[in-house]
């Protein structure tokens, strides 16, 4: 049979888009020219891109049996650590969808744009409450946007107060996307080791900071799930040494309403809103990095500002210390709304969503013991680690166990993250998985444990009931096919 | 709590498990003096109906284009979106699943993306594409930090006729950097004025946009011809909106090194300017210099076609501060919907497409031009161009907000030199009647 006609079940084969179609094919209601034909310069005119021709029911189908092929939060347990996957409300993408909302121009006059400069006030100040901050621009775009804009109002900070520094602490337990942020600013990185308990010494901080360092870039808690003990201790080293505490929240979603930052002398963080705010990923963003300061920061936040001013909502560009502008307009507004809806429906009960998030981890965390080793044995937060070390004299590895979760219907946690532990496997239930998911991931992982002693060489073959076997990643980084 | 499944009997029994006694005991690790006093104050919860008065209430706040005719591009454009481009989107197995590490079961995200690259490429004649970028300002900024990258040239020039926001931000990517940002003044006909670049290999790249912010097409051959003058001098080129490519020659068949910017226009609602779409291109030979994600083509254990994230080694989570970027979340989605976008209109209907929106602002021009009114710049635009008023136009252009028209984008605020010129933008949703009244409106 040819390749191009096999089906597995309902799950269709599909080749890419430009094998299918044929010139002359509609997929698109042209509007009518009303106005007749006008001469183009003929020194500019092109010949357009080579696109395929599809009619609007291929286009539909083709993207229809893609989206079969995808494993996305709806489908099942998407148990993937720091990366927060919980349910994402449908009610907010009616929200966003509103006429009002999504057809609306960024450069219309302030009368014109009450509604969004309200809700993103209104945004800024939960979130300040939430996180414990003074200010917020809801700006960044992304995670790594966030840690830019917290890295250029330290960059800002210093040299306003004439001195600037060179350096940056970053923990071997932080995210890893901060030391390429810091250098954005200039800022080297110097790495911090965690004690034998998975987190910070303050002895090795005093020892490291000094007046050539901006500060530190503290993930709390931690990549390994931990709560940084020492923090308020920490802070003040660095603080006493001139520096700031950057706090990545990406992990927020283990202590809303239980930790403040801005309360423990946290002076910089951002926020993931497609993390702990519910906001789809969408097979990698758009998201959304809020940054938040304290108030002595606050004149470095990027512009534009929105402000309340009587009754009505302005923005405000004339603040000569920003860091100035980070996006072409004013972030991922229809991803502020989405966020927006979730913090409205939820209220005060966002720190149950905090408290079933660590009840979740820990309970796993209990459940696997005996059969997947635990490195770091205390209490965990909303993500707990495990890895591969029991298994190692069977020879499976965690990337097998991972594979053959997928056999099982489960997207794998994190894996070989954080990188301070040999094969790991980080977690994360978030605390919209029932119990009755989280009882099936234990008992998947403990009959993987099982076929592990059992079947070794099965799961080296795992996954085999995916639309696909194991890819060869290595070809595809030396034989680069970017395009079709 | 809808979105929180537990009942009280399991959290009873998870607490067990866990060995406490209640919720609270379950943060032994956090100091005391870390944690917080008394309940968040936040608003009581909202029921799924309360919500939706709510949003919509702050909606109807919003002069937005179903009841008002908004003439302004500027960077976000008002172009019809195919009904079952939004169908396809609640495919919620896109929008709910993460960045595709788990290749098996992410096919979909990725054949998808694989895609978008490949139509981007084709889009803007080059060889390569990333998975984007966040939107057209950051897209510039990357692509200039990489140019300086590639040349160790510490200058870069930038037109001063690429969008005001998109030279904002690059400031601001450079501000800490020891970069310096030339900036280069436009002609009298709008487009750059490449006799004020002297020396022009002390410049890592020159930037152009076109069309440029005032819709004018640049003459990007003469401005190839200036960089190939001098050795490992890039040619930057960016844009707004991605349309006109449909229309008039792109940027790679004209030499451009990297190509980058804003591909709202395919697709994308303007939601008040985000999320927008990051495009970035560039040819092979840059490749392992490039920023952002890629997805690349191989096969899997039985000989299959399929794809994978790769080329990591440039990113921020292998290579740590050596990486090209720091990017890891880009506008993933934003792509997937700009790829149903080009799917759908196709190779014959962007070209179709594209020539009903130069026809209708050429109509609105010529109107314009029949009423004696000044088209600034004589030079060919595409669906926006510069219009010179006499003095005293504001009060008509408010007059017509109240009439819910918005005639246009007061160019004074960014160019101060530009007095009584403003920016117009056409696109397909315009009818002829509405150009008429617009026309009629303006000129009373």
């Amino acid at each position: 049979m040819n390749d191009n006609i096999v089906a597995k079940g309902i799950v269709q084969d599909e080749s890419l888009l430009w094998e299918k179609g044929k010139k002359g094919k509609e997929g698109f209601s042209v509007p009518k020219n009303d106005v007749g034909s006008f001469e183009v310069d003929s020194d500019l005119l092109g010949e357009g891109p080579d696109f395929p021709d599809l009619s609007e029911v291929e286009v539909v189908r083709h993207y229809t049996r893609l989206s079969q092929w995808n494993f996305g939060l709806d489908t099942g347990m998407y148990p993937l650590g720091s990366c927060t996957m919980k349910y994402n409300p449908k009610t907010n993408e009616r929200q966003a969808s509103l006429p009002g909302f999504a057809g609306s121009h960024p450069l219309l006059a302030e009368e014109l744009s009450q509604g969004a400069l309200e809700l993103i006030y209104n945004l800024e100040q939960h979130l300040c409450e939430v996180t414990g901050m003074d200010a917020i621009s809801l700006q960044p775009a992304a995670g790594a946007h966030g840690e830019l804009a917290g890295m250029l109002i330290f960059h800002a900070y210093h040299q306003k107060k004439g001195a600037q520094r060179n350096k940056i602490l970053i923990p071997d337990t932080a995210h890893g996307t901060n030391p390429a942020s810091a250098a954005l600013c200039g800022y080297k990185s110097i790495p911090v080791p965690s004690n034998e308990d998975g987190i910070l010494d303050p002895k090795t901080v005093a020892e490291l900071m000094d007046e050539d360092t901006a500060g530190i870039m503290i993930t709390n808690p931690n990549t390994l799930g931990l709560f940084e003990d020492n923090i308020l201790e920490i802070n003040k080293i660095v603080h006493d040494k001139g520096g700031l505490v950057y706090a990545d929240g990406a992990n927020m979603n283990a202590v809303m309403g239980i930790v403040q930052m801005g309360k423990i002398g946290v002076d910089v963080m951002h926020l993931n809103l497609h993390k702990t705010f519910s906001t789809p990923h969408g097979g990698g963003g758009p998201g959304s990095g809020p940054v938040c300061v304290t108030k002595e920061l606050e004149k470095f936040l990027p512009v534009p500002r929105v402000e309340k001013q009587g009754d009505k909502f302005i923005l405000v560009d004339n603040r000569p210390d920003s860091i100035g502008k980070l996006h072409a307009f004013y972030g991922n507004f229809s991803i502020l709304i989405r966020a927006y809806s979730y913090i409205l429906t939820m209220g005060k009960d966002l720190k149950k969503v905090s408290q079933y998030a660590v009840l979740s981890a820990n309970y796993i965390k209990e459940k696997l013991r005996g059969d997947f080793h635990i490195p770091y044995d205390r209490p965990c937060m909303h993500e707990c680690i495990v890895n591969d070390k029991l298994q190692e004299e069977n020879h499976v590895s965690t990337l097998d166990i991972a594979k053959r979760l997928m056999d099982y219907g489960f997207h794998p946690p994190t894996i070989y993250f954080p990188l301070v532990v040999s094969g790991a496997m980080m977690i994360e239930p978030t605390e919209t998985e029932s119990k009755e998911d989280i009882d099936k991931l234990i008992e998947v992982l403990k009959i993987i444990a099982k076929e592990s002693k059992e079947n070794p060489d099965m799961l080296k073959e795992s996954p085999k009931f995916c639309r696909m076997r194991r890819l060869d990643e290595t070809t595809a980084a030396r034989k680069p096919c970017l395009t079709g | 709590m809808r979105y929180l499944p537990h009942t009280e009997e399991e959290i009873s029994s998870m607490l067990k498990v866990v060995g406490v006694k209640t919720l609270d005991d379950l943060f032994p690790t956090i100091p005391e003096d870390c944690k917080m006093e008394g309940d968040l104050k936040l608003p009581e919860p909202m029921t799924e109906w309360e919500l939706n008065d709510h949003m919509d209430s702050l909606a109807g706040k919003m002069g937005s284009s179903s009841e008002y005719k908004v003439f302004v591009g500027a960077g976000s454009y008002n172009h019809f979106i195919p009904e079952s481009i939004n169908y396809l989107l609640g495919r919620s197995e896109f929008s709910t699943a993460y960045t595709p590490y788990q290749p098996e079961i992410s096919q979909g995200t990725l054949q998808g993306i694989f895609e978008y690259q490949t139509l981007v490429a084709r889009l803007l004649g080059m060889d390569i594409a990333n998975a984007s970028m966040y939107d057209g300002a950051s897209a510039l900024a990357e692509a200039l930090l990489m140019a300086i990258r590639i040349t160790r040239k510490k200058k870069v020039a930038v037109s001063k006729a690429i969008h005001p926001s998109y030279r904002k931000v690059v400031e601001t990517y450079f501000h800490p950097t020891k970069y310096e940002i030339v900036e280069i003044p436009y002609l009298d006909n709008g487009r750059i004025d490449l006799s004020s670049i002297t020396n022009v290999g002390d410049f890592a790249a020159i930037a152009v946009q076109s069309p440029n912010f005032f819709g004018v097409i640049e003459d990007l051959k003469a401005v190839k011809a200036l960089t190939e003058s001098e050795k490992k001098t890039m040619l930057v080129t960016c844009f707004s909106e991605p349309l006109a490519y449909g229309l008039y020659k792109n940027p790679g068949s004209l030499g451009a090194d990297i190509v980058c910017g804003e591909g709202q226009s395919f697709g994308i609602p303007q939601s008040y300017g985000g999320p927008g779409l990051g495009m970035f291109a560039c040819n092979n030979k840059f490749m392992r210099n490039a920023p952002g994600r890629l997805i690349g083509q191989t096969t899997d254990l039985e000989g299959k076609r399929a794809y994978v994230l790769t080329l990591a080694t440039r990113e921020q989570h292998i290579r740590r501060e050596k990486a090209t970027s720091n990017i890891c979340s880009n506008q993933g989605l934003c792509a997937m919907t700009s790829a149903m976008y080009m799917a759908s209109v196709g190779g014959t209907g962007i070209k179709k497409l594209a020539k009903v929106n130069f026809d209708k602002t050429e109509y609105f021009k010529s109107e314009l031009k029949k009423k004696g009114i000044k088209i600034k710049f004589d030079t060919p635009t595409f669906n926006e161009f510069v219009a010179e008023f006499s003095e005293g136009f504001d009060k008509t252009h408010n007059k017509l907000k109240e009439e819910n028209i918005i005639a246009g984008l007061k160019l004074e605020d960014y160019y101060p030199e530009l007095k009584n010129n403003y920016l117009f933008c056409i696109t397909e949703t315009a009818s002829k009647e509405d150009i008429d009244k617009l026309v009629q409106e303006v000129t009373k």
